[in-house]
């Protein structure tokens, strides 16, 4: 019995076919190690260009719902970095002291309060939200456009991200610009035609309807101008940065 | 073997090596979708579920990839790259090599496939004549790539459902999509079990022709 064909015996299938299954279960449950990991990471970073470079329209709207398609509130869930630690929605001390910190490479450097952000050109939208996990909600929000308090901030020419911070347990997503000044990206203070509540991120959340909720940092503090590409939550322990949809 | 049955040149090489990287991508893909799918494994909108054997089990842990939600994600869209390089490179050899004559399911193979499978219920005594491959395997070879394919539309339907919002709304929606997707899992999984059983139960020297691309079988007539 002569094997002539050229290539593999059959005594290297049985072991192809015992190595391969064991390397997989072997494989179970793993996010690819000190070796692979920083490798899954880099393309996670390529697919963020191609996501904000090639998929992303500066101009293109996401689809607005009629008020009847709102997700009742106990079926839209609320989260917060604090909650999951203490139990409790992060609440400031002072409510009335609050005031957005609009900073970093601009020009203007400025502090708004909730009544000069209620002042400026208002946006509200009936959108669909969804989250990383796979579920989606519908609701309706309503605040000024993050190009508008650019514009007032004025950011100089090397500001190329921003970074949104927080009050809930040091949470913080970076943004690129792109998205940032999408005409539906904004500073929202009500949800549903009511002040946003505090599980939804009082006084002051990012909303937006072209990103994964992860990226839409709520309880604001402050909005900066940066150079270089900020990290953020949960980006920093692997989540994709752009997060775009 | 017998020495009158000689060696066929089956498959040519890019068609090998994309089987077998498609073969190992796919466990990738679907381990870690698996993994996705276990943050949330419910469909539709909250609270109103669609049909889903699975919905709420968790799944054992042999069957995820990436450990964590995040691991899942990277593992997920890294291995889509060559799934779809594989794939796009796979149907270029195809239609340049004429090879998808041999393999696409068309209105004539009806007949054929029914007589097939009249064949194998012993409802009709000899094999029918074949080509390469018989018309089921055309069928079998058809579909599978339509659900490749459909796998990778719905994915990234739901990878971006606002900046690819014709193509979502082409399944019905973001929630109808990733119901698709979950689904072409299940059918994947069921193709490669039947698949897997038929290469040794029917015809073993398959599994060596798709390594070296020799055969030298029951069927070696190379229409």
């Amino acid at each position: 019995m002569a094997d002539r064909a050229p290539g593999l015996s059959r005594r290297d299938f049985m072991r192809l076919g015992l190595v391969a299954p064991a390397s997989l279960a072997a494989a179970c449950g793993w996010d690819g190690g000190p070796i692979i990991e920083p490798r899954l990471r880099a393309i996670s970073r390529l697919n963020d260009w191609v996501g904000e470079k090639i998929l992303l329209s500066s101009s293109r709207l996401a689809p607005e719902y009629p008020i009847e398609a709102r997700t009742a509130p106990a079926r839209f869930p609320a989260y917060s970095i604090t909650r999951n630690r203490t139990g409790s929605f992060p609440i400031l001390p002072d409510d009335a002291t609050w005031a957005l910190e609009v900073g970093g490479l601009a020009r203007s450097p400025t502090r708004l309060t909730r009544a000069m952000l209620e002042a400026l050109p208002r946006v509200t939208y009936t959108v669909k939200h969804h989250c990383v996990e796979g579920w989606t909600a519908v609701g309706t929000w309503t605040g000024v456009p993050v190009s508008v308090v650019a514009d007032l901030a004025r950011p100089t020419a090397d500001a190329r991200y921003l970074r949104f911070d927080s009050f809930d347990s040091r949470y913080s997503n970076g943004w690129d610009l792109k998205s940032a000044m999408h005409p539906q990206t904004i500073l929202a203070y009500a949800f549903n035609d009511r002040p946003l509540g505090v599980e939804r991120g009082a006084p002051l959340r990012l909303y937006s309807p072209i990103k994964l909720g992860y990226k839409l940092t709520k309880y604001l503090t402050a909005m900066t101008f940066t150079r270089e590409r900020p990290g953020g939550y949960w980006e920093d322990q692997g989540y994709p940065w752009l997060g775009g949809i | 073997m017998d020495a009158a049955r000689p060696d066929v040149k089956r498959h040519h090489g890019l068609v090998r090596l994309a089987h077998w990287i498609n073969a190992v991508v796919l466990v990738g893909m679907i381990a870690s979708g698996l993994q996705i799918y276990l943050a949330f494994s419910h469909f539709g909108p909250r609270g109103a579920p669609y049909p889903n054997p699975l919905d709420g089990s968790g799944l054992p842990r042999w069957t995820r990839l990436g450990g964590w939600l995040a691991g899942g994600l990277n593992w997920h869209f890294a291995l889509a790259w060559p799934f779809v390089i594989t794939g796009l490179v796979y149907l270029g050899f195809l239609a340049w090599s004429g090879e998808w004559r041999s393999l696409l399911f068309r209105p004539r193979d009806l007949g054929p496939a029914v007589q097939m499978q009249l064949y194998y219920l012993r409802l009709r005594p000899t094999h029918p004549p074949q080509g390469k491959h018989n018309a089921l395997q055309k069928g079998a070879y058809t579909f599978i790539v339509a659900l490749g394919a459909l796998s990778v539309l719905t994915g990234f339907a739901i990878y971006k459902p606002v900046q690819l919002a014709w193509l979502t709304s082409l399944f019905g929606g973001y929630e109808l999509a990733r119901y698709w997707h979950f689904w072409a899992v299940w059918l994947f999984v069921g193709f490669t079990l039947v698949h897997v059983a038929l290469v040794l139960l029917v015809d073993p020297p398959s599994l060596r022709a798709m390594i070296t691309g020799w055969y030298r079988g029951r069927f070696p007539s190379h229409g």
